[in-house]
């Protein structure tokens, strides 16, 4: 699979439901990213990392500048290549996107279905196709004895992981990972960032990724782009990113530096209140 | 099967299950088509498809001379009132029967257990609150048509012995999980059953009381609506005579008050249970 | 000392509704013809004893026993089919009459409200009776009946828990390119799946109760053998009927507890 390509030319990002009058999630904004490369982005909390990466991802439209990916302008295609386009992002949110109730196998494997025929992806509900390709995945985050349990059974930490291993089935030729260790611990850090970064390597794959953990991103990616308030910071390989630049990146946000990301919460999805029942007996 | 061959991590633990309960289903499914007679084909028969849109035809447009609307207005009115009598004799019926079965209520159970007495009564009570509302409000006008006659006294009778029942049952349900504390101090400190009642339980309860009759009452608009099948009055008498004769215009325009009736009464429903809660 | 506020002023909403209350129970007794005269005349509740009396005496002849048993399974049969298809009606009209997550407008939603408000404002047994012309006495009407009904019900409800799903799963599926049925299948449908069981099984517990009936305008089941023997004042087999119908209830009641019991765990 080939790595996607993306070029932003004074991309600026509002999100439809703001308020008139609130400044702009991304101001505009330039940043070119080549195929294969691996980057980071960083930054204190509400500096517009998310925004960044639902831009690239195609799930928001640009107020203004322009969005190029391997050189097309995805808002100006029809919405049928548009979509053939999306199907070579993969965008992986923070909170992974699980149904609660499907398993495992099945919630993996849903992210093949750009590729699949509507016969196939019927099938797979009944029984899953590819199963084995789902376990060679959910193995590479040490998830592998996972594979049949059922997503609300998962801790958060495990459910984030399975929303990583998604990538790795994902057709795509761009891994966009917003937050990725998040409600991990140190040790299963490492193993997911080498993962990660070893997978797109051997793939070819382009990957971005927003991080809190500062010294993993340093460690770990070649590239960081620091974002603070909508803006570009810097933009810098990872050698020449001082103490200096994260101080004043992370100036009034200090102890986000420390290495405390805000806590996601571990949704337990709020009860739902089945609506009220017209049944007279 | 392929999945013999897998590692056993690769076997799908839930397959098993899958096919077997796939395979019941089929097996349950035949003899059901079977008992219902399960040939939608003869919808579309020559014959019954002809006389079906014939009489579909007619539907449009609706009959709407002044006489016959003025009519089917007296019916729609009768409706409510069946209905709105049958609720009030339900809870004549209902609010004894309540005080009476009501546990919180009980003097001889405070300081312990219930007497042998007061609980075999009680039973008792519940056991037939549980008669009335398992059979159905249908059944029991198709009684009350046999002794008294056609006409709106067995449909309001039949709703009253039903929805006695239910009420009687859930009123008992809201008293017995509320907070019951006020009601037991009172009773401790010497005030009698009613009196109890009247300062303690049905102040903490008024509200979902409320609430749960006005939303009875329309499901009692919806059942003497169809009590009218069997001969009890109201709209549905009107509604199978139409249907007899076939006469498509009759039927179209009985069903659309029909059907604006019960968005009224849902509307109405949901606008006292509004302002009353 | 400050006086009680009066007990009825014009502003007290609640007043005005106890006194529109009221008078809508004054005027239903007024003008309903009802006939207490007749219900308590000795005829009539000495007629009513008779019946409660043969009613209790329930009638177990065996011939008899064998038609009411293939009735029950009728009944039981209408119902659960019925429900079932109610289930699939149900799901696919609650698709278009959702609203869609992703803000685009659905012109299909107003339309598909509207055609479940209606399905599920005509009662079932108004249902058979207009039935029975496209498909003739028997159970099939009774079965179509319920099912229009309970789809118009179960179309409603699956429609508002699509709404309340948490929509992120779709919206990953959706930003990754994949189509709008298979989004449904993948992300939205197991989401719903829990509530859309529970709500199908409140439903059979109804609808059996509904079928016991339907018979009554000859829809088939045990409620034609009611009429039947009421109609020719057999109160003993109209009794067993009776039987008949609530251990019927008691049983779709039991099972349906059974299943929701096993899906909880």
């Amino acid at each position: 699979m080939a790595g996607v390509a993306i070029a932003l030319a004074d991309v600026e990002v509002r999100h439809p439901a703001a308020a008139v009058g609130t400044p702009s999630a991304l101001k505009p904004l330039t940043l070119s990213i080549a195929a294969g490369e691996q980057l980071a982005v960083i930054g204190p909390s509400g500096a517009g990392k998310t925004t960044l990466m639902h831009a690239i991802a195609c799930a928001l439209r640009p107020t203004s500048g322009r969005l190029r990916i391997d050189g097309q302008d995805p808002w100006s295609l029809p919405v049928r290549q548009l979509q053939r386009l999306r199907s070579r992002l993969f965008l992986a949110p923070q909170v992974p996107p699980l149904p609660p109730r499907q398993r495992t196998v099945t919630a993996l494997l849903a992210a093949r279905l750009p590729v699949q025929s509507l016969w196939t992806s019927l099938r797979s509900l009944v029984r899953p196709v590819g199963a084995a390709d789902a376990y060679a995945a959910l193995a590479r985050f040490d998830l592998g004895d996972k594979l049949w349990t059922r997503v609300d059974r998962l801790s958060g930490g495990e459910r984030q992981r399975v929303g990583l291993a998604r990538a790795l089935l994902a057709p795509a030729g761009l891994w966009l990972v917003d937050e990725p260790l998040s409600a991990l611990d140190p040790t299963r850090s490492q193993l997911v960032v080498s993962t990660l970064t070893g997978e797109a390597r051997a793939r070819g794959v382009t990957l971005v990724a927003t991080l809190h953990q500062v010294d993993v991103a340093i460690a770990a990616f070649p590239r960081i782009v620091g974002l603070r308030n909508g803006e570009l910071a810097f933009d810098l390989p990872a050698s020449a990113v001082t103490r200096d630049h994260l101080l004043r990146l992370y100036a009034q946000f200090e102890h986000e530096l420390a290495g405390t990301p805000p806590a996601i919460d571990d949704q337990a999805s709020p009860a739902q209140r089945p609506p009220t029942v017209v049944v007279c007996r | 099967m392929a999945t013999q061959s897998l590692a056993p991590a690769l076997r799908d633990p839930a397959w098993n299950a899958r096919v077997f309960w796939t395979l019941a289903g089929a097996a349950l499914l035949v003899p059901m088509l079977w008992a219902t007679e399960f040939r939608p084909w003869v919808l579309f028969e020559q014959d019954s498809l002809r006389a079906t849109l014939r009489f579909l035809g007619d539907f449009v447009p609706p009959k709407s001379d002044a006489e016959f609307l003025r009519m089917v207005a007296y019916e729609a009115w009768r409706t409510i009132a069946i209905a709105t009598c049958g609720m009030a004799l339900a809870l004549l019926l209902a609010i004894p029967m309540t005080l009476a079965s009501t546990a919180v209520l009980s003097i001889s159970a405070l300081p312990g257990r219930m007497h042998a007495l007061p609980f075999v009564i009680r039973q008792g009570i519940r056991w037939l609150l549980i008669l009335l509302r398992s059979v159905p409000e249908l059944v029991w006008a198709l009684v009350f048509v046999r002794v008294v006659g056609l006409g709106p006294t067995a449909g309001v009778l039949a709703i009253a012995l039903t929805y006695a029942g239910m009420l009687g049952k859930v009123y008992a349900e809201i008293l017995e999980s509320g907070e019951t504390h006020a009601t037991t101090t009172l009773l401790r400190n010497g005030s009698g059953r009613v009196q109890a009642f009247l300062h303690g339980l049905l102040p903490t309860n008024a509200a979902e009381l409320t609430s749960y009759t006005v939303y009875r009452w329309e499901c009692a608009i919806r059942s003497s609506a169809v009590l009218g099948f069997v001969g009890a009055g109201g709209l549905g008498q009107q509604l199978i005579t139409s249907l007899k004769m076939y006469d498509g215009a009759e039927v179209s325009t009985i069903l659309l008050v029909f059907i604006a009736l019960v968005w009224v009464a849902d509307w109405a429903s949901a606008r006292l249970r509004k302002v009353l809660g | 000392m400050i006086p009680a506020p009066p007990l009825f002023h014009l502003r007290c909403t609640a007043c005005w509704i106890v006194a529109g209350i009221a008078m809508l129970v004054v005027a239903s007794f007024v003008t309903l013809d009802l006939k207490w005269a007749a219900f308590v005349s000795g005829d009539a509740l000495a007629r009513m004893g008779r019946f409660l009396a043969e009613l209790a005496s329930p009638s177990v002849e065996p011939e008899f026993l064998r038609r009411l048993a293939i009735a029950s399974a009728e009944t039981l049969a209408m119902s659960a089919l019925g429900t079932l298809l109610a289930v699939v009606g149900g799901l696919a009209l609650a698709v278009p009459a959702s609203r869609p997550v992703d803000g685009r407008r659905n012109v299909l939603r107003g339309p598909t409200r509207l055609l479940l408000n209606v399905l599920r404002s005509v009662p079932e047994l108004a249902w058979a009776a207009l039935l029975l012309i496209a498909a003739g006495l028997g159970p099939l009407s009774g079965t179509l009946a319920l099912a229009f009904h309970t789809t118009g019900v179960l179309g409603r409800l699956f429609a508002e828990a699509i709404e309340n799903t948490p929509r992120e799963p779709a919206d990953a599926l959706r930003v990754q390119g994949v189509p709008g049925g298979r989004v449904f299948l993948y992300a939205t449908l197991p989401a719903v799946l829990p509530q859309v069981l529970s709500y199908t099984l409140y439903r059979w517990e109804n609808n059996i109760r509904a079928a016991a009936v339907l018979g009554v305008v000859g829809a088939g089941g045990l409620g034609q053998m009611l009429t039947f023997h009421m109609g020719l004042f057999q109160m003993s087999e109209t009794g067993t009927v009776l039987i008949a119908m609530l251990l019927l209830v008691a049983l779709v009641d039991l099972l349906s507890y059974l299943a929701r019991r096993t899906m909880v765990s």
